[in-house]
């Protein structure tokens, strides 16, 4: 029982992260149809910037009980990245999409080295903050406090996003785009800021989630190309531009693979393409897809 | 009289429906220099070509599926790998060194495995088409991760020196492979070119290119869409798995960073950099890749952000590659336009 709430907890916090990026994904697919590469990057620069940005709060005499917000400040800051990154992706909207994935996996190349110049090779870890809110006795199993409560930030990134896209007029205009640009552009909407807008959003999320991760392991070279392909995984098991297929999707992978970890670690990924692959052959689609393929 | 109509339409039309048979003959040149190439160039750059042999082939079938069919596949790498590990497997657990036998095995092996793959692939298109690839290909790689007793994990698996013909080669290790390999694989290079050069000329490429252009209607005049596509990627996982095969005998080793996905963008990469479009263009992308990455890595320990940022101005610049570029320029200087 305790071993079931264990994987539960562990699967669920890994899907809180994991739901952020994807959820990135599916926004800058669902409107400018880019499915971004280097997403992972996104969230390995989080990652990055969340360790240097409280160890810089921390030396300033911040107490480290506030380091969560700072983090989520972080990971928001660094998310501006994309403001540039969408000038250079303008160039090629009307392009192939073959294109449009080898630009992001361009990218994602060199912010590999981005990394590697900036904090190294080995992988960087954060000192002594993951425990400060302590630990929470939940049906016998002994958490620490801080995973419960980026479970509940992402609950909450969620909601609030959903609420943006959904009952905002800014979320209005941006769903009408997705839905088609041009006509969006022949009532007056500047499409261009609202690329620019919606993929600086999809980042915030990717660096937010990264910036999430880190106190609980570490940050390192290799996270960022991981990621890409559990982010794929999720959005192809929730389907592709689907913000609830994100949040199912993310659920999924995440608990499948903590259960994996504690039954068979050999299959950790393993499992993961095959939950893919099934789905797939189920419902090409994606649980929550659309119909075309 | 209908001559002014003329003048503006048909330029564009005519030259995507050409045969390009300078395609063939740029291939055939570049093997040319090749063949050459061990009377002049020193021991390290026969050592470069290579691997530049072997991502040539995989490339070849690669842009059967890409540039012919329309498919982007982003999980290629693991016919390498499938490739690299037929190898491995049968020259060190089973003492089999015919290189052959290796190439015959390799070839079937990727090509069933691409039966099965690409009969779910297949059924899609575009993005979604890449991304089942790579959701298979990483399949793959994690299988070779880490079932460590069967595939040795993150070490992989050595691959042992082959007989070509049935004969043993004496000498180093260079010796042999800068010298009775190197010619082995080069003429293999020029076979198979040939060979997919007949496939795209053939009834069979023609079906291609018109499901490319328009699925739709290729389907209305009869093309067998399901049948094409899944012939064109089995064709492909083979010529994948022959390039495999030359890579692992290369270096000497099976690892599982051949079938990762962030390889299978470098060959994106390579067949987009030499110009997708065309016959040799994927060919040339491999050697300007394979000659870049060397030597910006001699340069820097900071390669991948040369190499990434220039994958983002090609595609900004340059998308038709170095082979459409040129193409462009002739064109223009023929004065086309």
């Amino acid at each position: 029982m305790t071993e079931l709430v264990d994987v539960i907890l562990g699967g669920t916090f890994h899907a809180a992260v994991l739901f952020l990026v994807a959820a990135g994904l599916q926004l800058v697919f669902g409107v400018q149809k880019i499915v971004n590469l280097a997403c992972g990057s996104f969230y390995a620069l989080g990652a990055y910037f969340g360790i240097t940005a409280v160890g810089i709060a921390i030396k300033l005499g911040m107490p480290p009980v506030l380091f969560l917000p700072v983090l989520i400040v972080a990971g928001l800051a660094i998310g501006l990245v994309g403001l540039p990154i969408e000038r250079v992706l303008r160039t090629i909207y009307r392009r192939d999409e073959s294109y449009q994935l080898l630009i992001t996996f361009g990218f994602l190349l060199m912010f590999q080295d981005v990394f590697r110049f900036l904090w190294g090779a080995t992988p960087r870890t954060m000192d002594n903050v993951y425990l400060v809110y302590g630990t929470t006795n939940f049906l016998g199993v002994r958490v620490p406090t801080y995973n419960l409560l980026v479970i509940a930030a992402s609950l909450a990134i969620a909601v609030g996003l959903g609420l943006f896209l959904e009952r905002t007029k800014i979320g209005r205009i941006v769903r009408a785009t997705a839905e088609n640009r041009d006509m969006a552009e022949g009532l007056g909407v500047n499409a261009s800021k609202i690329f620019a807008l919606v993929f600086t959003v999809g980042c915030m999320l990717g660096t937010v989630g990264g910036a999430l991760v880190v106190p609980s392991g570490a940050a390192s070279l290799d996270m960022a190309v991981e990621l890409v392909v559990e982010s794929f995984a999720v959005v192809v098991i929730g389907g592709l531009g689907s913000m609830r297929g994100a949040l199912v999707g993310a659920l999924v992978v995440g608990l499948m693979r903590a259960a994996a970890i504690s039954l068979v670690p050999e299959l950790e990924m393993l499992s993961v393409y095959l939950v893919v692959v099934v789905v797939l052959i189920v419902r090409p689609a994606g649980l929550f897809g659309k119909a075309t393929a | 009289m209908s001559n002014q109509s003329i003048d503006i339409a048909p330029e564009a039309v005519a030259r995507r429906a050409a045969p390009r048979p300078n395609g063939l003959w740029a291939l055939l040149g570049l093997i040319a220099v090749m063949a050459v190439m061990p009377w002049i160039a020193s021991p390290y750059a026969l050592l470069l070509m290579l691997p530049f042999i072997g991502y040539s082939i995989a490339l070849l079938g690669f842009n059967l599926l890409f540039g012919t069919t329309g498919l982007l596949s982003f999980g290629h790498a693991l016919f390498l790998g499938v490739g690299a590990y037929t190898a491995a497997v049968l020259t060190s657990k089973f003492g089999v060194l015919s290189f052959e036998l290796l190439l015959i095995t390799a070839a079937l092996v990727s090509g069933l495995i691409s039966l099965v793959v690409g009969a779910l692939c297949v059924r899609y298109t575009r993005i979604f088409f890449g991304m089942l690839t790579l959701a298979f290909g990483m399949l793959f790689h994690s299988f070779l991760f880490k079932f460590y007793s069967v595939t040795g994990g993150d070490q992989g698996m050595r691959v042992l020196r082959p007989l070509l013909l049935g004969m043993e080669w004496r000498g180093g290790k260079t010796a042999f492979l800068t010298g009775p390999f190197y010619y082995y694989a080069l003429i293999l290079f020029a076979l198979l070119g040939l060979a997919m050069w007949r496939i795209t000329q053939s009834p069979f490429g023609l079906h291609l290119r018109a499901i490319r252009e328009n699925a739709g209607k290729a389907a209305y005049v009869g093309v067998q869409i399901f049948r094409m596509r899944l012939a064109a990627f089995v064709i492909s996982a083979i010529y994948g798995g022959i390039g495999g095969t030359i890579l692992a005998v290369t270096t000497g080793l099976a690892d599982p960073e051949l079938a990762y996905w962030t390889h299978s963008g470098n060959l994106v990469f390579m067949a987009v950099l030499g110009g997708s479009g065309t016959f040799a263009g994927p060919a040339i992308g491999a050697l300007v890749f394979v000659v870049l990455q060397d030597f910006v890595m001699s340069i820097t320990q900071y390669w991948r952000f040369v190499m990434g940022a220039v994958l983002v101005l090609l595609v900004v610049f340059m998308p038709q590659g170095l082979s459409g570029t040129i193409e462009a320029l002739a064109n223009r200087r023929h004065g086309g336009r």
